[in-house]
């Protein structure tokens, strides 16, 4: 078995799949990766299974030193990655030697990047599922001095022909693709225009669970009875404080719930940062 | 205009809402719960999630849902031919809570706000039949309904950082257990040994929807005793078969 040893954890990385499903009911929150798109392009570009657990690293990445030979592959953010002393790219095979260590220098775009490594990272699943959560699993975030396992790579992947289309323009862009809440109607239409027409940047509150918007849209609706909510689902504060649940979320939520971010809008929005504009627009349902 | 219920719609590209009439009431509760088990039983094969909060269904999908709409009205049709004047199955757990100063860190408070003696309090509280809506808010948290009138009392003006687990609140018309060590606003009145959450049982859950909770008054020598057997593990919760 593999071991990476935690020189520097980073500023928030943890172990993340495509999420705990069939426990919402328990109000269990539904975790998994932030971006799924870049989660699952890392596994693909591995040929691993897209719901391999990926690690998680958010604007600072971390320091590993790997203790035996495999591959990995980061994709989402670029936050210029390094093996030892080299630069390396997202998007690619890279194979990592007993002693070698990755580590992350300054952010160029996006937030969150996800490496993947082949055969995937050993971790306990709970409830169907690896996401790291507070409560449900023994780590919440990785530690300083810590180690992940990962399984002894038996197949080593060949680097040339495996390279995959990137399509990562979507770090670029500041539109949210977005479909109307359940309490959208009971917004006025100036409310609506507002919503729709003006940009909103990201708030200094902004984690797993979810993401607050700076900027305030007036508001007269009161509290509504407790229904469901989910990752992706924008809520209307009394304060008229716009906050767009992410995938860590409570299962069920009291604000109006004005929009629904689709999952492209989720994966889209997970990769930006304090101070980002974002321009909501709706899609049409298929 | 008079809407007219259950509304079902999308929530976004992953989920279907079905809305019933916006009201905290067990008729509600009891049309969703017979709804949500049709819907459970017809949708086996598509890979989704049904949950339920006062007035409404979630269906949540794993994938993005394909032909949305075709979904809609297949609900739609289902749910039209509902046989909802049918029983449910649910089960009425006893729930034993230790009310002594210890635990109960706001019954002091609430006495004088409320003019009760805290023997009254207590009696209160453990009087009514309490129903089980949903769980949400954290894993294994009840929504109850049913608390006494003269029990409701605001939520603390400032939350405590650190509420314990196993303790039982009160804010606004709602009572509950936290089911694990949190930050929360409520007025605490005791504190339960029970497990309401283990992520290691499968379900991680005993109380569910529908079912009904009475709670219990035990001094502190039985709440040593109770938490010793739930270590080793041969606790269980008193409970029957809930006649309504």
């Amino acid at each position: 078995m593999g071991k990476i040893e935690v020189i520097h954890p980073g500023l928030y990385s943890s172990l993340q799949d495509l999420g705990r499903h069939n426990f919402l009911k328990y109000g269990v929150p539904q975790s998994g990766v932030m971006d799924s798109f870049a989660a699952k392009k890392a596994n693909l570009i591995l040929s691993n299974s897209e719901a391999a657990p990926v690690l998680e690293i958010t604007q600072l990445g971390p320091k590993l030193k790997f203790y035996e030979p495999t591959q990995i592959a980061i994709c989402g953010a670029y936050l210029n990655p390094k093996i030892n002393e080299s630069v390396v790219l997202n998007n690619r095979i890279l194979s990592m030697e007993d002693g070698d260590v990755l580590s992350f220098g300054k952010r160029v775009i996006g937030c969150r990047a996800y490496i993947a490594i082949v055969g995937g990272f050993i971790s306990e699943k709970v409830l169907g599922s690896y996401s790291w959560y507070n409560g449900i699993t023994k780590s919440e975030i990785l530690k300083k001095g810590s180690t992940i396992e990962y399984s002894s790579s038996e197949r080593s992947l060949h680097i040339l022909n495996a390279s995959v289309k990137v399509k990562d323009e979507y770090l670029n862009e500041n539109v949210i693709q977005v479909y109307p809440g359940p309490e959208h109607e009971l917004l006025s239409s100036f409310q609506k225009k507002v919503l729709m027409e003006s940009s909103f940047s990201l708030d200094v509150n902004n984690n797993r669970m979810a993401i607050q918007l700076k900027e305030s849209l007036e508001n007269n609706l009161y509290s509504i009875i407790t229904g469901p909510v989910l990752p992706g689902t924008v809520q209307l504060t009394p304060s008229g404080k716009l906050i767009v649940l992410m995938r860590d979320c409570q299962t069920t939520g009291g604000y109006p719930r004005v929009l629904q971010l689709s999952e492209n809008g989720i994966n889209t929005i997970a990769q930006k940062v304090i101070g980002d504009k974002v321009l909501f627009e709706f899609i049409e349902i298929k | 205009m008079k809407q007219k219920y259950p509304q079902i719609k999308p929530m976004g590209d992953r989920a279907i809402l079905i809305d019933f009439e916006p009201e905290i009431s067990e008729k509600t509760l009891k049309k969703l719960l017979i709804v949500k088990e049709i819907i459970e039983n017809e949708l086996v094969e598509d890979k989704v999630e049904v949950i339920n909060t006062y007035h409404s269904l979630l269906i949540v999908y794993v994938f993005t849902i394909e032909n949305i709409y075709d979904k809609v009205s297949s609900l739609k049709e289902l749910i039209s031919r509902a046989n909802i004047g049918k029983n449910i199955n649910s089960q009425i757990y006893h729930i034993p809570v230790c009310y002594e100063e210890e635990f109960g860190l706001d019954l002091e408070l609430i006495s004088k706000e409320k003019n009760l003696k805290i023997s009254e309090i207590i009696h209160l509280h453990t009087t009514p039949i309490y129903t089980v809506y949903f769980t949400g808010f954290l894993p294994g948290f009840l929504y109850l309904g049913g608390l006494d009138e003269k029990l409701q009392i605001s939520r603390k003006s400032s939350p405590r950082m650190k509420v314990e687990k196993g303790a039982v609140g009160i804010g606004e018309n709602q009572t509950g257990i936290y089911p694990k060590t949190s930050p929360g606003g409520w007025q605490v009145i005791g504190n339960s040994p029970a497990t309401f959450f283990d992520k290691n049982r499968n379900p991680p859950c005993i109380i569910s929807a529908g079912d009904k909770v009475k709670f219990y008054s035990i001094n502190k020598a039985q709440y040593l005793q109770i938490s010793e057997e739930i270590k080793a593990t041969n606790f269980q919760l008193k409970s029957e078969k809930y006649h309504g």
